[in-house]
């Protein structure tokens, strides 16, 4: 390395700069919390927390610690991501390939769509849904049941409970068949590489998928009911629903605004990624003699996923750091738990917010890591 | 006369086929219409199923005849080819005709037939529609906030004035083209500022103002006699310095005893609020976070390490954190993070939190165009002998900045779709106002038409935007 000392000017005012401000935060803050006798710690974590929390996956009270609390926010931030992952690229999905539809009528119904929903804030759609559209659903005593076991009340919704016996073995067996798939993908390209043999890889799959965990029903003594809920009057006019699993209408709300939004930005970045592929590509592969179905699952979707994944990862971070936005409609999110609640009640700002952004940004960097890798991997390797 | 097959439309039967084919779609159509605008249904003698499928298998067997392959008739191939390519297809496109069809009547009524325009109490709203009297009742509150009504005419007149101010550069003479950016980045965010702080807050400051105004005019009549080499540089500087002088150090002791004989009423930043805050906020922040953007992104590609790892922890930084814990910290961990006596206007922490959280994203955009640049570009002005900056400035940025536009466009859009967030600080814009005004006991239960409203606003400014950046994007298109 050639040293210059013409270098090192620039370099050394900005690194004194940035020691300056945070020298002068950390001063401050400390003579602010010397008058205001707080100290700095993050021992409260393990303190009694004494506050409820309306919606949990996991076991929850006020007699629980606060890092318990903050568990709970975590778990209904990343429940409400996945659920809306999937249903944002479901939707997202579609919608790109509407818009690509040589069909006049779909393509601007799917062109409107984008157009509608992504330029509307999407805190104003988690407010339309939540406090205007939800707010109209019937009362649980008048709600009609949609195919006999659910029930869309202003409550929230109401789905019928899995009942498992002997879950562990069900589990076992869908996992040995998704290790077996793996294991007959993986010979099945190899035999095509050295013999040129193909095997339907995709039909065994499905087989493998749907008989293991059959077998497991018939043999391995798992069995499934369900428990439908059951209408329940508490007072002369409070009805509730008893038993099953009820979604509350916050989460619903989330979950329906927050993919119809990022479903907007899947749908163009699907788009941008199909029309990416040069319409060469198609031609020479069915020129070479593919069937259509070799030309989609050899040449264009290699290519176009190539395009498609890393600005649709981007858009899932989006979804998962825009679901703080539950905080707003009092959806126990990370946010509003710990950020909210927690900090009330322990008025620890600094540990309480930094342990936040961590969470948050440790999420967004370690996809970030992941899809760098990614990208390097499918990258075309130029000659 | 040929034999016909029903099953196969083929062309030698073309209007036997065309004409029984737009029968039954037109049928079909006219099933749906009936029933969804006059509550009429003509196949209502068949079982329930069957009649509710009805439309869809008339219209399906009618697109099924008329699909026939160059048929000769102009229009009928251009339907084929457009909406009834396949079976499939013609499914589809059945559906979305009948889906339009039935939605019209519930929303036409909704918006327009059953809505109440009229008065100013909740009497009137006794329909099934919206009750539009409800926003009109509430207008002044969603679009100024808690600002008090005799005081509004402050924010209208700062707006078009800034609005006058602004389109300068559409009106400007090639003589003043070149000085046109260097108006739009110092002069005007400056006069702006003063608008906005001094006259909509008003008060005592409010003469701070006309120390701007004499800043502002007394620096661009000495700017004439700068030589152009150092223009750039005095224009930076001088007004800045010019306004500091003027103020606190010529007619301090004056300004607080005019400002409390007849100066304007000082309105708290609490109050305002509504669609004016909204513009103030998105105002504010974009023009912060593009040069504070464009420091990072040009600090990111530095050959300098310190500077570079400094720019990549602050960008990643702030885009790995929602905005809202970011608000979150600018209201409860920021203050404890400056001297005790040292206080910063709610508005202005959130304005400042913003626009930090929007430059990194603005960084990221540039960063993109300054690496879509050739290597030739950065060559070629080095070889002419630019040093860093000169490069930067005349050669790279222009070009990197064209290539940018749709990019910061999308920020910029983004910036205020967020705004919203802000009543995680208590600031109420209209989305704030619209909760607030849902929850007032008179009022109660017109959420819908309240986020109606607001929706089309909002729509209407973010197409209105992302038009008018892919209009620049076209204007601005070069071969390269």
């Amino acid at each position: 390395m050639n040293f210059k000392l013409k270098d090192l000017g620039p370099q050394l005012i900005t690194v004194i700069a940035v020691v300056l401000i945070f020298g002068f935060f950390t001063y401050n803050a400390q003579i602010n919390m010397e008058n205001r006798g707080i100290d700095f710690g993050y021992g409260f974590l393990s303190q009694e927390s004494s506050f409820d929390v309306q919606f949990s996956l996991i076991e929850y009270d006020g007699s629980h610690s606060y890092f318990r609390a903050y568990l709970v926010g975590l778990l209904n931030t990343i429940l409400v991501s996945v659920i809306g992952i999937i249903i944002a690229t479901i939707i997202g999905v579609i919608v790109g390939v509407a818009r690509l539809s040589p069909n006049y009528l779909i393509n601007k119904f799917a062109a409107y769509y984008v157009e509608f929903f992504r330029n509307i804030p999407l805190l104003l759609q988690i407010f339309f849904w939540y406090f205007a559209a939800l707010r109209a659903l019937p009362l649980p005593q008048d709600a009609e049941a949609i195919f006999g076991v659910f029930f869309l009340t202003i409550k929230g919704l109401y789905v019928p409970a899995f009942i498992w016996e002997n879950f562990n073995i069900f589990f076992y067996s869908i996992v040995a068949a998704v290790i077996a798939i793996i294991v007959i993908r993986f010979q099945a390209k190899k035999l095509q590489e050295t013999q040129g043999k193909q095997i339907p890889v995709f039909l065994i799959a499905i087989g493998l998928i749907l008989i293991l965990p059959l077998l497991s029903f018939l043999i391995g003594g798992v069995s499934l009911s369900f428990e439908i809920p059951k209408l329940k009057q508490l007072a002369a006019t409070s009805f509730v629903y008893d038993g099953g699993l009820s979604l509350p209408p916050e989460l619903i709300a989330l979950t329906l605004s927050l993919s119809l939004y990022t479903a907007t930005f899947i749908a163009e970045c699907v788009r941008a990624g199909i029309q990416g592929v040069g319409k060469g590509q198609k031609e020479a592969a069915a020129s070479i003699g593919l069937t259509p179905n070799q030309v989609l699952k050899l040449v264009i979707m290699p290519q176009a996923l190539r395009i498609i994944i890393p600005p649709t990862t981007n858009q899932y971070l989006n979804l998962t750091k825009n679901s703080s936005l539950a905080a707003a409609i009092a959806y126990p999110d990370l946010v509003l738990v710990f950020a909210g609640t927690a900090l009330m009640q322990t008025g620890k700002a600094i540990e309480i917010v930094s342990i936040t952004m961590f969470t948050y940004l440790s999420l967004s960097i370690s996809i970030s890591i992941l899809m760098n890798w990614y990208n390097k991997k499918i990258a075309i390797q130029e000659k | 006369m040929t034999k016909i097959n029903f099953l196969k439309p083929d062309k030698n039967n073309l209007n036997t086929f065309l004409y029984l084919g737009s029968f039954l779609f037109f049928i079909s159509i006219f099933d749906v219409f009936l029933n969804s605008f006059f509550k009429l249904n003509i196949v209502g003698f068949l079982p329930n199923f069957l009649s509710f499928l009805m439309p869809l298998i008339l219209g399906f067997i009618g697109l099924y005849f008329v699909r026939i392959e160059y048929s000769g008739i102009k229009q009928l191939d251009l339907i084929n080819k457009n909406i009834n390519t396949n079976n499939f297809n013609a499914v589809l496109s059945l559906l979305i005709i009948f889906v339009v069809i039935k939605s019209t009547p519930p929303v036409l009524s909704w918006f327009f037939i059953d809505a109440s325009f009229a008065g100013d109490s909740k009497d009137v709203c006794s329909g099934s529609g919206a009750c539009w009297t409800y926003i009109k009742v509430w207008m002044r509150r969603f679009m100024y906030g808690m600002y008090p009504n005799a005081e509004q005419w402050r924010i209208n007149l700062s707006f078009i004035a800034l609005a006058l101010l602004g389109s300068v550069g559409f009106f400007a003479t090639d003589r003043f083209k070149k000085y046109l950016t260097l108006y739009y980045v110092v002069i005007y965010p400056l006069i702006a500022f003063l608008f906005i702080f001094f006259f909509i807050s008003g008060g005592p400051v409010f003469f701070d103002f006309s120390y701007g105004i004499i800043a502002a005019i007394l620096s661009i009549i000495l700017g004439f006699f700068i030589p152009s080499k150092f223009r750039f540089y005095y224009f930076l500087i001088v007004p800045i310095v010019l306004y500091i002088a003027l103020k606190y150090f010529l007619f301090f002791e004056e300004t607080i005893e005019l400002g409390k004989l007849d100066g304007l009423n000082w309105v708290e930043t609490g109050a305002w609020g509504g669609l004016s805050l909204t513009f103030i906020i998105s105002f504010f922040c974009l023009i912060f976070c593009f040069p504070i953007g464009m420091a990072f992104a040009l600090g990111r590609r530095s050959e300098f390490p310190l500077i570079r790892y400094i720019s990549i922890g602050f960008i990643e930084f702030w885009r790995g954190v929602p905005l809202i814990t970011v608000l979150f910290m600018s209201a409860v961990m920021f203050p404890m993070f400056l001297p005790a006596d040292f206080f910063i206007d709610k508005l202005v922490r959130c304005i400042i939190a913003i626009s930090l959280f929007e430059a990194a994203y603005v960084a990221e955009v540039i960063r993109g165009g300054l690496q879509a640049l050739p290597r030739g570009q950065y060559e070629a002005a080095k070889s002419l002998g630019m040093g860093y900056w000169k490069m930067h400035i005349f050669v790279i940025l222009p070009q990197a900045l064209k290539l940018v536009i749709p990019g910061i466009a999308n920020t910029f859009l983004a910036l205020v779709k967020d705004t919203p967030l802000i009543f995680v600080v208590g600031l109420l814009e209209i989305v704030g106002m619209l909760n607030l005004a849902k929850t007032n006991p008179e009022w109660l239960g017109f959420a819908m038409e309240g986020y109606v409203f607001a929706a089309i606003i909002f729509w209407i400014i973010c197409y209105a935007m992302s038009k008018y950046s892919y209009n620049l994007e076209q204007k601005y298109k070069t071969d390269r």
